[in-house]
């Protein structure tokens, strides 16, 4: 049964009240910038919004499906822990900060920032799939997880904004393309994604295109740009103990 | 040959006609300092690697050993100190930031020691703690700045959710990676005998501690190691770390020797690898942001818990922590700049940062001038050394006091500063298994317990001795504290008067 949840006038807390009262299917209509919607919220629930949800969309998911019919702003699954978000259209900034697991997929562009301190356990495996472009700062810190930029846009403009992978010491960032005009730390290595690569994407590019009805097949011919932490760690030389 | 241009810092004497060879002191100093000959039957002693923790002393049967300041020491300088020259030495050899661990040493004014407490006599009487009642218990969190009457005209009783505290003294934030599982075993044992809260640190909550959730603060830090759901709900409060007195503005970083199964675990990251907590949550760039942080933690756990946000004591703290009582926050945590840490860079901890008296009483002023001070409770850190502090402490406006250090030395830690070493020979700051070991946590907790036990019958003692019989009634008491020796600047942010006056 589809619970339709009228968001015109009610408060972030309602809304999350009411989504927590049960499991299942949950439309929420006419949302006007309400923060945390499904904050912490586990498996069972799938929630459907229209409208534009506020910041700390999905903020420690639990297992729950969000999926928003238009854009999101910042913070879309801060903290998340499992589960799937799905943003048909552009998401603000810090998208999947600290992320642990769970997949967020981005139909649009993404801001600054995006996947910020990301981590990945056994098999708690983050990954971001962003279809148009990321701001700067992509994956900052990133310690583990995977995101990848398909770069759809017919735009010419770059892929990434400026330092993407500042600080990263794990998981892996997939540029399509050459990333030929993007600048990276020395604390990171690029190469060309090889078969073994494409095998680690291609199941989560297929859900990504079955989700926003894409077609996978050409994407995933497309050439890969492999972005990963340099193995020589570069912070142990800094220190002597004192 | 390359010059060692370090001469050690220690000396260890061995007294030969005490000695037995037992041999106790090679097994016991992980730094190996000790070893034994065995063609030549005899202990070789390696000065170089000791750091006085004093291990070997406290355990030698037979008192043979003796470890003191070696006297070897460089021309004397009244400018040019020792300690620096030693820096200058590692630097030049090394190109390295200089790491150090524990609380700022240097000879800064201790104001807890140049403020005095007053006592009853004649004219108002003091209390015998011992034949009447006397309440140390607090309740931490947001109080209603008036009494609210219901429709029927009964009193609204309803409350935030508040933290229950039997003594006024919290354990500290330390991360189980930081010190050893028997240190986390210890103090969480220890607040539940006690009724009050340890603090998880931002290193997440091992499993085996989740059955202490009720006396347990979960840390959210900007790494947001082992932060999920369940973690959330395991805690009484939820503290967000913005800053650490040992090292404002700069983050943490676990290197990854001490990332083994448990710890990895209990972070949720694979093992080995380095935990970096980034200077700041990226995420945070303005009080609205940090509401943010603190309304999603909210909503997440339903609004039952109380947020901490824990921030470093520095130079604008006073307008800090007002906008961090507009932020929906329940508790302020103010972490002083002696507070101690597992590893800080030694320029950070010794010079960065102001004194927890000073910062505590002018956000307690503050917070009472905007009329917001019910907003928030205040738990003050960073070197509360005794029960006096406390007392100063809740005079100058805390609701409450945070204790790290004086935890692990209660729990054995001879302060010696050698965290960042990870050969903690007392098994606190260590997670080699044979050193972890070493602090049987039945003892620590007996240890942790004897100790705040007696600091509370102290705190009634001098309550008492005030006449004061509930510890609320002491709470920003000013007027139970004059200073000695300080200037009228000093007295005037204290807000106390001068000894005499």
């Amino acid at each position: 049964m589809m619970n339709t949840i009228n968001a015109s006038g009610a408060d972030s807390t309602e809304i999350n009240q009411r989504l927590s009262q049960e499991d299942g299917e949950f439309f929420i209509e006419g949302c006007l910038g309400q923060r945390f919607l499904g904050a912490g919220m586990g498996g069972g629930k799938h929630i459907r919004i229209s409208g534009i949800p506020g910041n700390a969309l999905g903020a420690y998911l639990n297992g729950a499906e969000i999926e928003t019919q238009g854009n999101a702003q910042d913070a879309v699954g801060d903290t998340m822990n499992a589960g799937r978000i799905i943003i048909h259209g552009n998401v603000g900034d810090t998208a999947g900060y600290a992320m642990r697991g769970g997949k967020i997929f981005i139909r649009g562009n993404a801001g600054y920032r995006t996947g910020v301190h990301m981590k990945e356990y056994q098999r708690h495996i983050p990954v971001i799939v962003i279809g148009g472009r990321a701001g700067s700062f992509l994956g900052e810190y990133q310690a583990g997880g995977l995101i990848i930029v398909l770069g759809l846009n017919e735009d010419e403009k770059p892929i990434v904004g400026g330092f993407p992978c500042t600080g990263m010491y794990g998981g892996k960032v997939f540029l399509r393309g050459d990333a030929r005009h993007v600048s990276f730390p020395p604390q990171v290595t690029l190469r060309p994604a090889e078969q073994g690569d494409i095998d680690e994407i291609s199941g989560h590019l297929n859900d990504y295109c079955r989700v926003f009805g894409l077609d996978s097949s050409w994407i995933l011919a497309s050439p890969f740009t492999v972005i990963t932490p340099n193995s020589k760690n570069p912070y142990k030389q800094m220190y002597v103990t004192n | 040959m390359k010059i060692n241009y370090l001469s050690p810092e220690f000396e260890v004497v061995r007294n030969e006609d005490r000695c037995i060879k037992c041999l106790l002191c090679v097994k016991q100093c992980a730094n190996g300092v000790y070893t034994y000959d065995e063609t030549k039957q005899t202990i070789v002693i390696d000065e170089t690697n000791c750091v006085n923790c004093q291990r070997c002393v406290a355990l030698c049967p037979t008192r043979a050993l003796k470890v003191r300041k070696n006297d070897c020491g460089l021309r004397e300088n009244g400018n040019w100190s020792e300690n620096t020259i030693r820096e200058i030495f590692k630097q030049a050899g090394s190109g390295g930031i200089l790491l150090s661990s524990m609380g700022n040493p240097e000879k800064y004014p201790v104001y807890w020691d140049k403020i005095l407490i007053n006592a009853s006599q004649v004219t108002n009487p003091s209390i015998d703690p011992l034949r009447e009642p006397m309440e140390t218990r607090v309740f931490l969190g947001k109080k209603p700045p008036s009494m609210v009457r219901k429709e029927d005209g009964s009193i609204d009783c309803s409350l935030p959710p508040q933290l229950k505290l039997d003594v006024p003294v919290m354990f500290a934030a330390m991360s189980y990676g930081s010190v050893s599982y028997n240190v986390h075993k210890s103090l969480a044992k220890a607040a539940q005998a006690l009724g009050t809260y340890y603090n998880s640190g931002e290193g997440g909550l091992h499993e085996d501690f989740y059955c202490y959730g009720e006396n347990t603060v979960v840390q959210v830090a900007s790494g947001r190691f082992g932060v999920h759901k369940n973690y959330l709900e395991a805690g009484a409060a939820i503290e967000i770390k913005m800053g650490q007195g040992a090292k404002p503005g700069i983050g943490g970083h676990l290197p990854g020797v001490k990332v083994g199964p448990d710890v990895s675990r209990t972070r949720m990251i694979p093992e080995g690898t380095d935990a970096i907590s980034p200077a700041p949550h990226h995420d945070i760039y303005s009080i609205e942001d940090l509401r943010q942080l603190v309304i999603s933690l909210k909503e997440a756990t339903g609004y039952q818990k109380p947020i901490i946000v824990k921030v470093a004591a520095v130079h604008n703290i006073a307008a800090i922590a007002s906008g961090i009582a507009r932020s929906g926050a329940d508790i302020i945590a103010i972490d002083g700049f002696r507070g101690g840490t597992g590893a800080a860079p030694t320029r950070i901890r010794d010079n960065v940062g102001i004194p927890i008296e000073l910062a505590l009483a002018s956000v307690d002023r503050q917070l009472r001038d905007e009329g917001i001070r019910t907003n928030v409770s205040l738990i003050a850190g960073g070197s509360i050394r005794s029960s006096a502090d406390v007392i100063k402490a809740i005079a100058l406006g805390a609701d409450a006091c945070y204790i790290g250090t004086a935890a692990l030395i209660a729990l054995g830690c001879h302060l010696c500063r050698s965290c960042q070493k990870g050969k903690c020979n007392w098994g606190i700051a260590t997670q080699v298994p044979e050193l972890v070991e070493r602090l049987d946590p039945e003892v620590g907790y007996q240890r942790l317990v004897n100790l705040i036990t007696a600091w509370k019958r102290e705190i009634k003692e001098m309550m008492g001795g005030m006449g004061i019989n509930s510890i609320e009634a002491l709470r920003g008491n000013r007027l139970m504290l004059r200073g000695v020796g300080l200037t009228q600047k000093e007295l005037d942010i204290l807000g106390i008067k001068h000894a005499g006056e």
